[in-house]
């Protein structure tokens, strides 16, 4: 079968040529990169959220471009199990769209943080995280001024493993100084219900190629490996 | 009739406002203003609408903050401070 992926582009997404790279040229994927205006979901498998400011962030980050008629399409997709995946403005706008439970709100530091983290896997039963083990480390960069993950609904996420990453220190313990933006409980990356929906803080994209990571690991790789691992196992 | 509707978005108390803390940390507690308890920043608003009187108006702004998630009911409050002629 022929993998159809899309990466949908809003005005002032920034990671999208970074996100349509790695599908192309790292997994052999065909990926679109697609207008927001213009997606269908019935033509593709999958879809991704980029990076950057969609519509500058205006109001909220995420907001705006949660009432794009893209979003409309992917939640076609969300109700039929076909995956998700939000990288940080992606995963804004997904909990202002409630695909995600939660939203992020502006770093405690008040400043940008731009910086290789790690990140302890808490649910490998995601479409996204398959190709992982439970507590494993994994070496991925952060790139956000807004980023603080904060939920009313911390118990249910904790009881539905719902959290699927936290920020930790090298050997995955939870610390407040891994913590990069004052997440509630480290939090980086959560699932809806059915895990066919992931957001996350962290760019996977910019940690998929051995060349461009300090320490040469490709784990951000996993998370798009998973990602096509399920469609192809869904398709059976 | 044109209304003009003063509207607040607020982080609810459970989400720490950084930028509140950092105000009276930072600048007025170092300045001297140290009866300063609390600082809270928000959002502002000022939304000019037609509507046939006050409380139209004010119903209008509500239900589209609410129905377009002009405020995130996760972590913020919506106040309207104002309603007047516009």
């Amino acid at each position: 079968m022929s993998i159809k992926i899309a990466v949908i582009e809003f005005p002032a997404s920034n990671c999208d040529l970074d996100a349509l790279h790695v599908l192309n040229n790292v997994l052999n994927i065909e990926a679109s990169l697609v207008w927001h205006n213009h997606f269908k979901e019935k033509d593709y498998d999958g879809v991704v959220l980029p990076g950057g400011f969609a519509f500058g962030d205006y109001l909220r980050a995420g907001i705006i471009a949660a009432h794009s008629p893209a979003i409309d399409e992917a939640r076609i997709m969300l109700k039929d199990g076909r995956p998700i995946l939000g990288i940080c403005n992606g995963f804004q706008i997904l909990t202002e769209a409630q695909f995600l439970p939660g939203a992020l709100l502006r770093n405690e530091s008040l400043k940008f943080v731009c910086k290789w983290v790690n990140l302890k896997v808490e649910n490998n039963k995601t479409a996204f995280t398959n190709r992982l083990n439970v507590a494993d480390v994994i070496d991925i960069p952060i790139a956000h001024g807004e980023g603080r993950y904060f939920t009313d609904q911390l118990k249910e996420l904790i009881d539905n493993d719902q959290i699927v990453f936290r920020y930790t220190d090298e050997k995955g313990f939870i610390t407040n100084d891994s913590n990069p933006n004052g997440s509630m409980d480290n939090i980086a990356g959560v699932c809806n219900l059915e895990g066919n929906c992931l957001g996350l803080m962290p760019h996977p994209e910019r940690a998929s190629e051995a060349i461009i990571s300090p320490k040469g690991s490709t784990h951000g790789k996993l998370i798009f490996d998973s990602m096509i691992d399920f469609i192809k196992r869904r398709s059976k | 009739m044109l209304w003009e509707v003063e509207v607040v978005l607020e982080n609810k108390k459970a989400a720490r406002d950084p930028v509140g803390e950092t105000i009276k940390r930072d600048l007025l507690a170092k300045k001297g203003y140290d009866m300063v308890s609390n600082v809270r920043s928000g959002q502002y608003l000022r939304i000019n609408i037609e509507a046939k009187n006050e409380a139209n108006a004010k119903d209008i702004v509500e239900k589209m903050c609410n129905e377009l998630r002009i405020f995130n009911p996760v972590t913020q409050t919506l106040t309207i401070l104002n309603v007047k002629i516009s």
